[in-house]
């Protein structure tokens, strides 16, 4: 289990800075939900976390050590791993071998390609096909399966809804839930508020890279969330 | 933890197939000594190194996504390390060909870092700068003959052996050698879990990194090996030739356009493609090369031609037309019926691996 931590995050696409001071604490076994409108720093952050953006080694502590400015690929063998916005699956390689693409973090755990299968059957079916022939929801389930080959502690999802039907978002909802009762940390982004709120324990909604509003899911009512999302 | 329960299959029927084929074929080369028939034996060596430096430039540009334009900056520095080893610090000639490729891949890691701060168009300008930089810095090297370059000394050529028929089959069984290796190894790279990282890393090198490829390692591991290797097969080719020169050993239309080309009509991304390249390379050279500069707008339009409508090369099309794979690398999972279903403590260590 890890307790992800920023401290004073800032983040910056040459010239452009990002993201303004973020203290942002990610439980341990907990769900956490950013929100936001576009270009608020959601995504940003994301990349901050999994080392794709680098920053100062005190801006971010997993389990109290600090871990920024690390590359991704330390980050994802200390157990946080990212299902990406886009999907961003591999066209040469097939299903199965997006899928064992996941494995290269060498982290050891209960997470296996058969037990991927278990998860998400379809997968199983069409394992041998190229994973971007598949459908959009399909490929979210790879994308999440790849995540979970990792053996995270933590897992990042950014935008997993995005683009598909209503019907895909509830399965893959549902499968976010049971993941998050076997104890896995998840941290949601995702423009539809209600749906995040709902599944979250904590929510963190972000403003032109700064946080507008933060504090217990349970707590917050939707109006407050409307304010701080549209900084009214 | 239980038994893992699926295995891995690659092989295929044309697979089996193609390689028979070129396993005869080889064993045909290997006997063509025995006829004395020396012109073919010098072109099958030129054939083989071509290979080799195909199948090395396929793998770093068209597996680790690194489009090196200078790679003529490692044949011709492998040839002057072999030069310098049995000149100056009198080294056998053969022996010296693993040791030039051995400096040549030293050599590559200062460059690789330089380079690595680059991407896209610039990294293959840089690398071309890079093999600029080399034949500028020989220039300036007396000891190797400078500008002029130098001969292989006369006792070092009879170390080879006394004979030039027996020069000529030690080459010629080394170039076989080393062109068997070069495909060998890329095979076995890209059958391993690397190969699949490394084609990860060709179609999004942001997206690898981020499912925890060690991205840097893996693409510099990749320059370096073939630097080396590139190296060697530099080192060979001017003991073939017994004589080096700054502007003979750097050339970019010699050397690098040549391996691109081959690489790029072959079909760059597929072990078969270089194949393919060697094939159309030589018979264009053999007959139009008489023809001066057309011979070269030949193979610049026909390579645009390819590149424009062709672009997975012509073993692509026959390979897509006809579902043929001599080299599968990629992975077929066979699930086992009567596997465990234990999720909770399941491991993804294969039981066996079919080759």
């Amino acid at each position: 289990m890890s307790t992800i931590e920023t401290r004073g995050l800032t983040a910056h696409y040459g010239d452009f800075q990002a993201l303004f001071g973020l203290d942002v604490t990610l439980r341990s076994g907990e769900t956490t939900a950013i929100i936001g409108a576009n270009g608020a720093g959601k995504s940003t952050f994301m990349k901050a976390i999994t080392g794709l953006i680098k920053t100062a080694p005190d801006m971010i502590h997993i389990d109290g050590a600090p871990a920024g400015g690390r590359d991704a690929h330390t980050i994802i063998s200390q157990g946080i791993a990212m299902v990406p916005e886009g999907r961003r699956l591999f066209p040469s390689l097939s299903v199965e071998e997006n899928l064992l693409i996941g494995t290269h973090a060498k982290r050891s755990g209960p997470w296996s390609l058969d037990r991927v299968y278990d998860v998400f059957p379809v997968l199983k079916e069409r394992r041998r096909l190229s994973g971007t022939s598949l459908s959009g929801g399909q490929q979210q389930m790879v994308a999440i399966g790849r995540a979970l080959l990792s053996n995270p502690t933590t897992l990042l999802c950014d935008e997993i809804s995005l683009g598909l039907a209503p019907v895909v978002i509830e399965e893959l909802y549902r499968t976010i839930a049971e993941l998050r009762s076997e104890g896995l940390s998840i941290v949601i982004v995702e423009q539809d508020v209600a749906r995040a709120v709902r599944v979250a324990d904590q929510v963190y909604c972000f403003m032109e890279g700064r946080v507008s509003l933060s504090g217990a899911a349970q707590d917050i009512a939707l109006e407050d969330i409307r304010n701080a999302y549209f900084g009214i | 933890m239980t038994q893992p329960s699926y295995r891995i299959e690659r092989a295929t029927r044309s697979s089996t197939i193609g390689l028979a084929v070129l396993g005869l074929g080889l064993i045909g080369l290997l006997l063509l000594p025995l006829t004395g028939d020396r012109a073919t034996m010098r072109l099958i060596v030129e054939i083989a190194y071509f290979l080799a430096l195909a199948q090395m430039w396929n793998l770093l540009a068209g597996y680790a996504g690194l489009l090196s334009v200078g790679q003529h900056a490692f044949i011709g520095f492998g040839g002057y390390m072999l030069f310098a080893l049995v000149a100056h610090a009198g080294f056998s000639p053969i022996y010296s060909l693993p040791i030039a490729g051995l400096l040549s891949g030293l050599i590559s890691i200062p460059v690789a870092i330089l380079m690595f701060r680059l991407s896209g168009p610039y990294f293959a300008i840089g690398t071309w700068v890079v093999a600029e930089v080399f034949k500028l810095a020989f220039f300036e090297v007396p000891a190797l003959g400078g500008g002029s370059g130098m001969s292989l000394p006369l006792q070092a050529v009879r170390d080879i052996a006394p004979s030039a028929q027996g020069r000529e089959l030690i080459i010629y069984i080394s170039a076989l050698a080393i062109a068997v290796a070069s495909v060998v190894a890329v095979y076995a790279l890209l059958r391993s879990r690397y190969g699949l990282a490394l084609t990860a890393i060709r179609d999004s090198e942001r997206a690898s990194a981020s499912v925890g490829v060690d991205t840097f390692r893996l693409k510099l591991g990749v320059f370096v090996a073939v630097a080396a290797f590139t190296g060697m097969i530099g080192a060979l080719i001017f003991l073939q030739k017994l004589r080096i020169s700054p502007v003979a050993a750097f050339d970019v239309m010699e050397w690098s356009a040549a391996i691109i080309f081959i690489v790029v009509i072959g079909g760059i991304g597929r072990i078969e493609g270089p194949f393919v390249g060697i094939a159309i390379f030589f018979l264009l050279r053999e007959t139009t090369s008489d023809f001066g500069a057309w011979y070269l707008i030949l193979l610049g339009l026909l390579a645009i031609a390819i590149m424009l409508f062709a672009r997975q090369g012509i073993w692509g099309l026959i390979a897509d037309r006809y579902r043929i794979n001599v080299f599968p690398v990629e992975r077929q999972v066979h699930l086992d019926d009567h596997r465990q279903r234990q999720a909770s403590s399941t491991s993804l260590t294969p039981t066996s691996e079919k080759h």
